[in-house]
């Protein structure tokens, strides 16, 4: 266990450098620098100003100074929002995004699994049709118009709501609720379809047939073997919520990372982007991790056969 | 009753804010002579006035109001964006003040004479920074220095606002590297000298802007002192108290301002939310007390419902900027003037305004905007720019054959008509090309870009006909006439001529405003009537709501806002 | 046999003891139903049509289908509108006789702009969609079922993809490639498919490990076979939900392309950039939102419905 771990650590390692070489390139290839304006910058402060940030140097050495920097865990200083440490831009504006979609997650695991198996248990019958329904809204209806609609409704009819900000508790529920239609919507389903094919499955039958209490059926194999795919999806929709949906932040005035990185993108500010996408990267590669674990943990077919091969 | 209430209020602050308005105007005419006006008392009896009224005052002297995009930095030297212009206004002050009519008024200077290019600041005595320390002329020269100073650190982008100063350009290039030969000297503690490389007329103007403005001398020795609300030392009516990154800024009232009695508000918290219709539904739902321009703006399909439902709440002004299309002068087919007087005229520009842009907008002919000064009056109105072309579709036509004709055409190249993409240059550019096409018969292909990108192509003349707009830096016609010059920074068109270049130069050279005029009227007929480089759409507006309770609110001529006098009324 | 089965399908109350008589058949005819894969989708097929809800949904898609073809020509026929020419004298007018679905705020006739849009999300909803599903099957299928070495460093790099920043690579396609359909979708499946060879490497490793493998294998059944006879014919049920939904992501994923500038240029639109437009007069104009919105709802709903059809009928598990 502690080599398949350090094994992964590694390629973890080894993907976040290809990743920021990457990332690197393909910023400085696009167009635009952070002096861009369109009350253009006279040549002579222009000049300074590259020569002060290295970049009247071939992009190679600026690559490899920003490596060092990097190793040595300094993320750099925005070129734009003068003087702000990127490192501090980051955890700034990353606080929102994660409370915000640690709640979504685990709203949407728990709605979303209930959904599912709920349906997959009355196959064919009205909760399931009332559960898919459901579910098929939250996908049908893009997320935008759900927030604008929900901001409508909640905050400027109703007044229960506020329409903006991140303040309390209160802020949570509109964002959360439009954050979390689509995943919902997915897991639901996924959690369904495989469920239905755990039911169906010869040792479910079996264990049926053996008088096995149903209850006890459920947990230990139904729900264990049927939440496998939500597992799976659950690497990925973690970093896609944690990091936050643009719009979703930009409805209802919510300053998270996502934000953040468009703005440093539209803004060319080359640490800010760079920072971001590390961290970004870190984060979804330590959710892929976790999610092996987890698979580890939940199938232990797995660990078998990568254990041979770690 | 209520009706009549408001109407009273809005009497008693007219005959206020004329009062005031004709004071200043009396002391500014004046110019050379020494101006002893005293903003603290005028302002104090303008709330005098006010307040004999039958208005009261809020309790809670709480400003909310948000900003689109949170400004990149506190620090005057760096700043270069509206947002930071409205949080720094209400943070610092500079030698003067700008008031509604563009006047500049007494602020961080009590007086000053003006001798041609020499200007000798009084500083007021007792005003203090938010520490307690003194407000010297020094303070002044030490901020001027940094951001001229090829040693700070990042260049301040806007050093070439201070180029005004003699020798300050050499400085600021490296040729000369003693600061005492810049045209800028603290006399004594309270008497600030600065020497200009020519006669400025709007000079004084200037000195309110925020590059201009003092700064601590305690900041030599930390870069970072503008990221931290607590580092953070300032000469204004109100200091920083919070800064949530990301989130939320919050200054409150200085008790050390040296013209507290005048503040009314007690705090101002800024919301940091990008979006204009979550903004405006904020506001309509009493989050916010102040909407739209210049620091958000309404989204275009509300202006209508807005207007019609917030009818008291509306206000719509001039902000002296243009909106146009440029052509490349250099590239096919536009290096034919015929061929762009052909698309100049072909466009229905009251039907834009009316039916696109919807924010009252007035059409353009010309380039300068109203709002900016002349002689006597607005410039726009000594000079009028109906004369420049006419829209006319059969004369379009007309020279369209003529142009194609010249340039040896059967048919006009692919034209790509680029804009940097937004909701609302989307939307302009479609009516535009669809006129282009019932009026003159032309395809037109429309390009949108990334905001750099666009910038980048139409910087370096890698286009046909694309999008601009400028504003106002000061009150003066040479803000906008300057930058046509051959090879000049922000000449995106390729238009080089000789005739232009010396009309501006004969504008800078000059003392005379008579002269000076003259020449400003030549060299924009020169760049529309003549050579039509630019195809004028709108002058801009600012449009926004606030709340009736909220007064003192002061938009200048560029459409920046004020709210260091703003004050809340009962509610 | 499969009238029998038609009949189950149709009484949504089935009787446990009948479950359990069919499985032991059938177990011993397992081999004999994999083999004779027409048969197999004939059968789908039948399954399929038993199914009101997903035969509806088809009806639906097909009408959404026809109608954005037709919808522009009848409207150009009757009254000689198109997509992109103004009218500033009816702008934001609301639905009548003139304009069955109103105007927009050009004064463009809504009727046509929808249906025209419909075409465009759909082209380009359907070919992202086939792309990711054609890469992400063969990318993960050869993940999943490979394993080790292979599937470490193929993982490796569907992650270091996935984690390039989505923004930075549209906005470099948009600077380097002429703003199109083909860059959009491009930008689409440029890491759109990752995810469904993640699902499909899950199922797969998941799958292989089974005894009805293990026994195809010990048989001496080829790394093909078991790959496509065995493997993906039982992950087929994941697959497609994961197809299903990811046609209306790219298509709500080219809505905010559009916002970002990458999307269709204008005047031609897609029902997510018109959504977009209209979202902030919603309230007053809410014609210029509704209907795309419906026709954008109406299409998702019916492939997903469709879709979960589709995948009882497929699936070989269900079918004992």
């Amino acid at each position: 266990m502690v080599r398949y771990i350090a094994n992964k650590l590694f390629y973890m390692l080894v993907s976040l450098f290809i990743l920021i070489s990457a990332t690197f390139f393909l910023m400085k290839a696009i167009p635009g620098d952070p002096f861009t304006s369109e009350k253009k910058v006279p040549d002579q402060i222009r000049e300074r100003l590259y020569e002060q940030y290295g970049f009247d140097k071939p992009v190679y050495q600026q690559y490899f100074k920003y490596l060092g920097d990097i190793v040595q865990g300094d993320f750099g200083i925005s070129m734009k929002k003068i003087n702000h440490e990127v490192a501090d831009i980051i955890t700034g504006s990353f606080a929102p995004s994660l409370k915000l979609g640690l709640v979504a997650i685990i709203v949407a695991v728990i709605v979303g699994v209930t959904l599912g198996m709920l349906a997959a248990l009355y196959h064919r019958k009205l909760l399931d049709n009332i559960a898919m329904v459901l579910a098929v809204l939250g996908i049908a209806v893009p997320s935008f118009v759900i927030a604008t609609l929900l901001q409508y409704v909640f905050a400027s009819k109703l007044h229960w709501l506020p329409t903006m900000g991140f303040k309390g508790p209160i802020y949570y529920f509109l964002p959360v609720a439009a954050l979390t239609a689509q995943p919902i919507a997915f897991i639901a389903r996924l959690t369904r379809s495989s469920m239905l094919e755990v039911l169906h499955a010869d040792y479910i039958k079996t264990a049926k047939a053996k008088g096995l209490n149903w209850i006890a059926i459920l947990f230990r194999h139904v729900i264990r073997n049927g939440i496998m795919p939500v597992v799976t999806y659950l690497g990925p929709m973690t970093a896609n919520i944690v990091t936050g949906s643009v719009v979703i932040e930009q409805i209802f005035g919510i300053g998270g990372i996502g934000k953040q990185f468009v703005d440093a993108i539209s803004g060319r500010d080359y640490p800010v982007i760079m920072g971001i996408t590390i961290f970004y990267g870190a984060l979804l590669m330590i959710a892929r991790f976790l999610t092996d674990i987890a698979y580890v943990f939940v199938d232990p077919r797995i660990k078998l056969s990568k254990g041979k091969e770690g | 009753m209520k009706k009549s209430k408001s109407l009273l209020l809005l009497l008693t602050l007219v005959l206020a804010v004329g009062t005031l308005l004709s004071a200043c105007g009396s002391n500014d005419k004046n110019n050379t002579a020494s101006n002893s006006g005293n903003g603290g008392n005028t302002a104090t009896s303008n709330n005098d006035t006010a307040n004999s009224g039958d208005e009261t005052l809020a309790a809670d002297q709480t400003l909310r109001i948000n900003l689109s995009s949170e400004p990149p930095t506190f620090d005057p030297a760096q700043a270069q964006d509206s947002q930071a212009n409205t949080v720094l206004k209400l943070m610092y002050e500079g030698l003067t003040r700008m008031d509604e009519a563009g006047e500049a008024q007494p602020a961080a200077a009590e007086s000053w004479e003006i001798d041609g290019t020499k200007y000798t600041f009084h500083l007021r005595e007792g005003a203090t920074w938010s520490n307690g320390d003194p407000v010297t002329a020094n303070d002044f020269v030490f901020a001027w220095e940094r951001v001229l100073s090829p040693e700070t650190l990042p260049a301040p982008p806007y050093a070439y606002q201070l180029y005004y100063l003699k020798n300050a350009q050499e400085f600021n290039e490296g040729k000369i590297t003693d600061f005492s030969q810049v045209g800028v000297k603290a006399v004594d503690e309270h008497t600030l000298e600065v020497e200009l490389v020519t006669p400025t007329p709007y000079f004084l103007g200037l000195t309110s802007f925020y590059t201009f403005y003092p700064v601590h001398q305690s900041v030599k020795d930390d870069q970072a002192w503008a990221v931290d609300a607590n580092k953070m030392i300032t000469n204004g009516a109100f200091t920083l108290t919070t800064w949530a990154k990301g989130q939320s800024i919050e200054v409150t009232k200085s008790d050390s301002y040296w013209g507290k009695d005048e503040i009314k508000l007690n705090k101002v918290t800024m919301s940091l939310v990008n979006s204009g219709a979550t903004e405006l539904a904020s506001y309509r739902n009493g989050e916010l007390d102040r909407a739209g321009h210049p620091n958000g703006e309404i989204p275009t399909d509300q202006i209508p419902i807005v207007q019609q439902e917030l009818k008291d709440e509306v206000e719509i002004k001039g902000t002296a900027s243009t909106y146009y299309y440029e052509f490349n002068v250099t590239a096919e087919p536009f290096d034919n003037v015929n061929i762009r007087r052909a698309f100049a005229m072909a466009i229905d520009r009251q039907a834009i305004v009316d039916k696109v842009t919807l924010g009252g907008q007035l059409p353009a002919y010309g380039y300068v905007p109203p709002g900016i000064k002349g002689v006597n009056d607005e410039f726009r109105n000594e000079v009028d720019d109906k004369a420049y072309f006419k829209e006319d579709y059969e004369e379009a036509k007309k020279l369209l054959e003529q142009g194609m004709q010249e340039k040896g055409y059967t048919q006009l190249p692919e034209i790509t008509l680029m804009y940097n993409t937004s909701e609302g240059h989307k939307k302009i550019a479609l009516a535009v090309a669809d006129m282009w096409k019932k009026n003159l018969g032309v395809d037109v292909k429309l390009e949108n870009q990334e905001w750099a990108v666009f910038l980048e192509n139409r910087q370096s003349l890698n286009y046909q006909v694309a999008r601009a707009g400028w504003s106002a830096d000061y009150n003066d016609p040479m803000t906008f006439l300057d930058m046509w010059v051959t090879g000049g920074g922000n000449n995106d068109s390729g238009y080089a001529n000789a005739d232009y270049d010396a009309l501006i130069n004969q504008a800078k050279s000059t003392d005379d405003a008579a002269e000076r005029n003259e020449a400003f009227k030549k060299a924009e007929e020169n760049l529309i009537k003549d050579n039509q480089v630019l195809l004028p759409i709108y002058y801009y507006t600012s449009v926004s709501v606030s709340k009736p309770y909220l007064k003192g609110v002061i938009l200048d001529f560029s459409g920046a806002v004020d709210y260091s006098r703003a004050y809340l009324l009962e509610h | 046999m499969d009238s029998n089965q038609v009949q189950v399908m149709n009484s949504p109350v089935e009787l446990k003891p009948d479950d359990f008589r069919k499985i032991g058949t059938d177990e011993k005819q397992a081999e004999v139903i994999q083999r004779e894969s027409i048969s197999a989708l004939r059968d789908a097929w039948q399954r399929l049509c038993a199914n009101k809800l997903a035969m509806t949904a088809l009806w639906v898609l097909a009408f959404i289908v026809v109608a954005s073809v037709l919808g522009p020509l009848i409207s150009g026929w009757v009254h000689g509108y198109d997509y992109y020419s103004n009218d500033l004298l009816a702008t934001n007018e609301s639905p009548s006789l003139t304009h069955w679905f109103g105007t927009d705020d050009l004064g463009r006739d809504m009727f046509v702009r929808t249906w025209r849009g419909a075409q465009i999300s759909l082209f380009v909803g359907l070919v992202a969609a086939c792309i990711d599903l054609i890469i992400g099957v063969i990318y993960g299928g050869t993940m999943g079922y490979f394993g080790g070495r292979v599937d470490e460093i193929m993982n490796k790099f569907s992650e270091i993809l996935y984690a390039i920043p989505y923004l930075l690579v549209t906005i470099l396609l948009l600077v380097v490639l002429e703003p199109s359909l083909g860059t959009i979708i491009l930008a689409l499946t440029i890491t759109g498919w990752i995810n469904m060879s993640w699902i499909v490497r899950g199922e797969i490793m998941q799958l292989k490990n089974r005894e009805f493998v293990l026994a195809s294998r010990s048989m001496g059944a080829g790394s093909g076979r078991l790959l496509f006879k065995h493997l993906l014919p039982n992950a087929v049920g994941p697959i497609i939900v994961t197809v299903t939904l990811s046609v209306p992501n790219a298509i709500f994923a080219e809505a905010f392309l559009s916002f970002l500038g990458l999307g269709v240029q204008a005047p031609v639109a897609s029902l997510g950039s018109m959504i977009n437009d209209a979202l902030t007069g919603w309230l007053y104009y809410p014609w210029r939102m509704m209907f795309p919105a419906a026709v954008i709802s109406l299409t998702m709903l019916a492939f997903n419905i469709f879709g979960d059809g589709l995948r009882d009928a497929l699936d070989p598990k269900l079918k004992k």
